[in-house]
């Protein structure tokens, strides 16, 4: 009976460990890069939330589309209104599990990721690649990877097609400290 | 006992077990602020809530042909055109300036606009976008030197202010309303007061991502019982429809309404033409967006 007892408060602070160790966003940065004939075009993002479990290595990302920030601001519109619809979709998330990452080990690793990529409501199965360093009790996690517009069903029109480009290029770049 | 101590740690485990995401979206509550009510500064004839984006400067070249009633000799109103040329510039991301010129009457305008009120929903939750427009007309017509008698130069300045009222309802709806005030420093006091009040509706649908149907109707509240322009004919309510195009960095309306003008003095309290006898003008609204100061990446 007592060696049960044990066991359970031994599992209770095993659960309670296991959340512990989760990471949450500290600083973020998302950027995304279209480069076309006519014009190429650059959005940052610092809106983008995250959380980090170490022990599972799951991982999911929220990114407010309109806190995309544009040079010109009536690109930031079209992108909002007639390319993302941000207010059909709010927000483009992604979840999925890191592999190839040891919490103890120092330095840069080398890590990559299988999850599901949610933009403008399309839902895709992907495999990203990127690194994470760990710093003192923080981690600096980058990636940088394409997205192509028609698999995200985001249409350009034939007349902007010189404007616009059928991929863009995404990159973060996230500081994670302990929940 | 053991029963007790399972049901105890039964919360613990389901927290730990829950999904990512969600637990995220839990944490995340932002206030999402509506943007792009309306594709243009203007609605058909008068303004919108939207305001320019701070450091945009916009030309609107607006005109007004003839009425559709007037016949093959007038090429359906084809034949004249009423113009107005105006500059809008975005000061910040909530104020802007205007300034025009009409060639009806010859009226130079100016507009101060404010976005006071912006329609938003998450935390910070809030159901409709409010603009204060305040203008003044200066009518260049009757030329110096020809002006009758006692008429002096204050009487050629005209007021508006406006409270434009919109709520995108959908991405695809939005509606406005627009109570208004008018005041005219020189009226013929038999057919007009200085102060008249109107209350303006508006609104858009969005037939695809690049096109939409606007409307627009301002209602005089206390016209006169004699309410007819010098020459006996009636004055009436403006009234219009529009479809906006939008591509890259121009809007196209083009319009049918009954007036001519393109400021509020002239097109709330002085609209001559009856919509439902066929005096209509199909016009344009054409406007390019120029960004002179871009903004600097965060």
């Amino acid at each position: 009976m007592k060696i049960g007892y044990l066991v359970l408060l031994f599992l209770c602070t095993g659960v309670l460990s296991a959340a512990a160790q989760n990471y949450t966003t500290e600083k973020s940065f998302i950027s995304f890069y279209s480069h076309a004939p006519i014009e190429d075009i650059k959005a940052e993002n610092v809106k983008a939330v995250s959380l980090f479990n170490t022990a599972t290595g799951e991982i999911a990302f929220s990114v407010p589309i309109k806190e995309y920030q544009f040079r010109k601001s009536l690109m930031q519109e079209h992108f909002n209104e007639k390319y993302m619809e941000s207010e059909k979709y709010p927000k483009s998330t992604f979840q999925g599990k890191i592999t190839g990452f040891n919490p103890q080990a120092k330095g840069i690793q080398h890590v990559s990721t299988l999850g599901k990529l949610t933009i403008h409501g399309v839902t895709k199965e992907v495999n990203i690649k990127g690194t994470i360093e760990k710093l003192v009790d923080k981690l600096n996690m980058k990636s940088s990877f394409i997205v192509k517009l028609e698999d995200y069903n985001i249409v350009v029109p034939q007349l902007l097609r010189n404007n616009i480009a059928e991929q863009v290029e995404v990159t973060i770049d996230f500081v994670f400290k302990p929940q | 006992m053991k029963k007790l101590f399972l049901l105890l740690l039964l919360p613990t485990i389901s927290f730990a077990q829950d999904d990512l995401l969600k637990e995220l979206e839990k944490q995340d509550q932002n206030t999402d602020y509506t943007i792009a009510t309306f594709k243009g500064t203007r609605l058909v004839n008068g303004h919108s809530v939207e305001t320019k984006n701070g450091g945009t400067l916009e030309f609107i070249f607006a005109h007004r042909f003839g009425k559709l009633n007037e016949g093959l000799y007038e090429m359906y109103g084809l034949d004249q055109a009423y113009v107005r040329l105006g500059l809008d510039y975005g000061i910040t991301d909530n104020l802007s300036v205007s300034i025009g010129r009409n060639s009806a009457d010859k009226i130079m305008d100016g507009y101060l606009k404010y976005k006071l009120l912006r329609q938003s929903s998450g935390e910070r939750s809030f159901p409709f976008t409010m603009t204060l427009l305040g203008g003044t007309a200066y009518s260049i017509s009757p030329k110096r030197g020809n002006e009758p008698e006692g008429f002096k130069t204050v009487d050629r300045l005209a007021y508006t202010a406006q409270a434009l009222i919109a709520r995108k309802f959908t991405p695809s709806l939005s509606l406005q309303i627009m109570p208004t005030y008018i005041h005219k420093n020189a009226v013929d006091q038999s057919r007009e007061k200085n102060d008249q009040l109107a209350i303006g509706i508006g609104g858009r649908i969005k037939l695809t991502r690049s096109v939409a149907l606007t409307s627009e109707y301002y209602y005089r509240l206390d016209p006169p019982d004699n309410d007819l322009f010098e020459a006996g004919s009636k004055r009436y309510n403006s009234l219009g429809f529009g479809i906006d195009i939008e591509t890259g960095g121009h809007v196209f309306q083009i319009v049918l309404t009954n007036t001519s003008s393109l400021t509020e003095r002239t097109f709330i309290t002085e609209t001559k033409g009856d919509f439902f006898g066929g005096d209509i003008h199909l016009g344009f609204n054409v406007t390019r967006t120029f960004q002179l100061k871009k903004k600097d990446a965060k």
